[in-house]
């Protein structure tokens, strides 16, 4: 059953806490960008989205790249939280030995491919979306990537051919988060009008709040553009969300949080 | 050899619902067979063959057994990175074909020149470098390829390379195949060079040297078991290949030699020199730049094998 708001709103502050504490313990940075995809996340596993471990080897089931795979942590924290692998990897994190690096591993439970060189995800949903298509599945194809990602030209190549493909089982959410690791995202490139590019390119291209879960989940569990488009979704987000000194400050893309500052944002979420 | 490429692949297609063909807009007209029989399964990716790469390895990991159809040069070096991230990181089975390798496009100059390809995809954990001397090689490894679990490199010709083999020969991914036997030199070639290095060996006999000349198809992984015997029982080992001398076939024999305890034969390696091959010409005038013909390789082998027999 898809939790109501209440609850997908505690899952994602539950994320964000789990996020912030293995930045904090395990000293590893892109906490700003982990914290702004949260609720696109949340809406992907928690949603009706066919993800889930009992599915793993189903080839039907739904796909999500995390193709921004430097917020792995907010990957880790719902696949852990969705039963995929025990809580306690967690504790592990970017430990020697452990399971779960600072990047994306194929070879992860619910995770497929290796991400963290961007440009990778859309291509590999666009090959994913062709093989259900061949095959006959129903099955929809997510791929979430970040707004810097959109520098990298391979995203453009993907951009071209999936709506010459009509594949419209694709949604491509951009967690536009403003930033890119040392500036705007929107100067380092002329990234603008985002929405206006992908629809030019041929794209069913929507913009929404990225942080409103309605919104999210309506988008994530659209049906299917009648007129072929694949979906693209613009969501606006604030890099930092949901810790008030982390908020749209691009300096927490390195930042590792101290303990006091760990404690603070677990107050501000309201975590114990 | 791209038409046997073609027409290959889409009888093996006929059997296996699981293969799809990408091309990066190449081959007008050459899959026209395939595109027919099976439409679903055909796809020109235009001229992007980064996300060539990507959209095959999002195949595989859907269940399809995704083949890879455009220029080396492209295919490799505009693609290394999605083929070690998305292919051989998660190890997926998907079969990278590179047309024209080596010196084919010779004559469309360096940009279409692919003489740096084994050496970089052989240094990829998990990557199969294949490099078949003619038409009936390309049908043999190409089947074997699809069977395996993790990625594959084929680099073959353009058109028209004369066939080395009277039928399909049995051979197998990983052991070098005889072609001639001899009994005092190997020489070890690795792809459409092979009509030279029997050529080459014809004329070492008529001066008194007998060599053999085994087809090293597979240039990962390289046939130790081969390599350990052919370098005890002779004095020389010659390698040759449409590549550069730098990470090559002979590289790769090489770095193996030089990890044995004990050295046995000598090793003559040749290729293409460590420079870009500027000046236009056809791939027959590339090779003799190169000193790649039989009458150049005959009287270098010749010289090396007196100094040995002198000793």
């Amino acid at each position: 059953m898809t939790p109501n708001l209440d609850e997908l709103q505690l899952i994602a502050r539950r994320i964000r806490g789990r996020v912030l504490e293995l930045s904090h313990r395990a000293g590893t940075p892109h906490l700003g960008s982990s914290l702004s995809c949260v609720e696109m996340v949340v809406a992907a596993y928690w949603g009706r989205l066919r993800l889930d471990p009992d599915l793993a080897d189903d080839p039907q089931r739904d796909r999500f790249i995390l193709s921004k795979g430097h917020a792995a942590t907010t990957l880790y924290a719902a696949l852990a939280m969705k039963g995929y692998f025990p809580e306690s990897w967690l504790e592990s994190y970017a430990e020697p030995g452990s399971p779960l690096g600072e990047h994306p591993s194929p070879g992860t439970p619910g995770i497929d491919v290796a991400t963290g060189s961007l440009g990778h995800g859309l291509p590999i949903g666009i090959g994913l979306a062709l093989a259900a298509r061949i095959q006959g599945f129903q099955n929809t194809i997510c791929v979430l990537m970040s707004d810097g990602e959109c520098n990298e030209g391979s995203v453009w190549e993907g951009a071209l051919f999936a709506p010459a493909q009509r594949l419209n089982r694709l949604t491509v959410m951009i967690d536009y988060n403003k930033w890119q690791a040392t500036g705007r995202s929107d100067e380092v490139t002329a990234l603008a009008p985002l929405r206006e590019k992908w629809e030019a390119f041929g794209w069913r291209a929507v913009e929404i709040d990225g942080h409103d879960f309605p919104s999210v989940i309506h988008w994530i569990e659209a049906e299917p553009d009648p007129a072929g488009r694949p979906t693209l979704i613009v969501a606006h987000t604030i890099k930092g969300k949901g810790v008030s000194f982390m908020e749209d400050d691009n300096n927490w893309h390195y930042r590792i949080p101290s303990a006091q500052e760990l404690a603070k944002a677990f107050v501000e979420l309201n975590l114990p | 050899m791209r038409n046997a490429f073609a027409d290959e692949i889409t009888t093996l297609a006929d059997q296996d619902p699981r293969i799809v063909l990408l091309s990066g807009d190449i081959g007008n007209r050459l899959f026209n067979d395939f595109k027919e029989r099976h439409p679903t399964r055909f796809y020109n990716v235009g001229v992007a063959e980064a996300d060539m790469i990507g959209m095959a390895a999002g195949l595989a990991l859907g269940g399809m057994r995704p083949v890879t159809y455009t220029i080396a040069s492209f295919a490799v070096y505009r693609a290394y990175e999605q083929i070690r991230v998305d292919l051989c990181y998660p190890n997926l089975p998907v079969v990278i074909v590179g047309v024209g390798a080596g010196l084919g496009y010779a004559a469309n100059g360096p940009t279409h020149h692919s003489c740096e390809d084994l050496a970089v995809l052989r240094a990829l954990p998990n990557m199969t470098v294949l490099a078949p001397a003619d038409a009936w090689e390309l049908r043999s490894l190409l089947a074997q390829s699809l069977l395996r679990s993790g990625p594959s490199y084929l680099r073959i010709g353009k058109k028209g390379e004369p066939l080395v083999h009277a039928s399909r020969p049995s051979l197998e991914i990983g052991r070098g195949f005889l072609m001639r036997p001899g009994d005092d030199i190997a020489i070890l070639c690795t792809g459409i060079l092979m009509p030279q290095a029997l050529e080459t060996a014809r004329r070492l006999e008529s001066q008194g040297i007998s060599a053999a000349v085994f087809s090293l198809h597979t240039v990962k992984p390289l046939d130790e078991a081969l390599l350990t015997q052919l370098f005890q029982d002779r004095k020389l080992i010659v390698t040759l290949e449409e590549h550069s001398r730098i990470g090559g076939l002979g590289s790769a024999v090489a770095e193996w030699k030089a990890d044995q305890v004990r050295i046995g034969a000598r090793l003559l390696r040749f290729g293409t020199p460590d420079q870009i091959l500027s000046h236009s010409g056809e791939q027959e005038h590339a090779l003799n730049f190169c000193g790649l013909t039989p009458e150049s390789l005959a009287s270098q082998i010749q010289v090396v094998w007196g100094q040995l027999e002198m000793k």
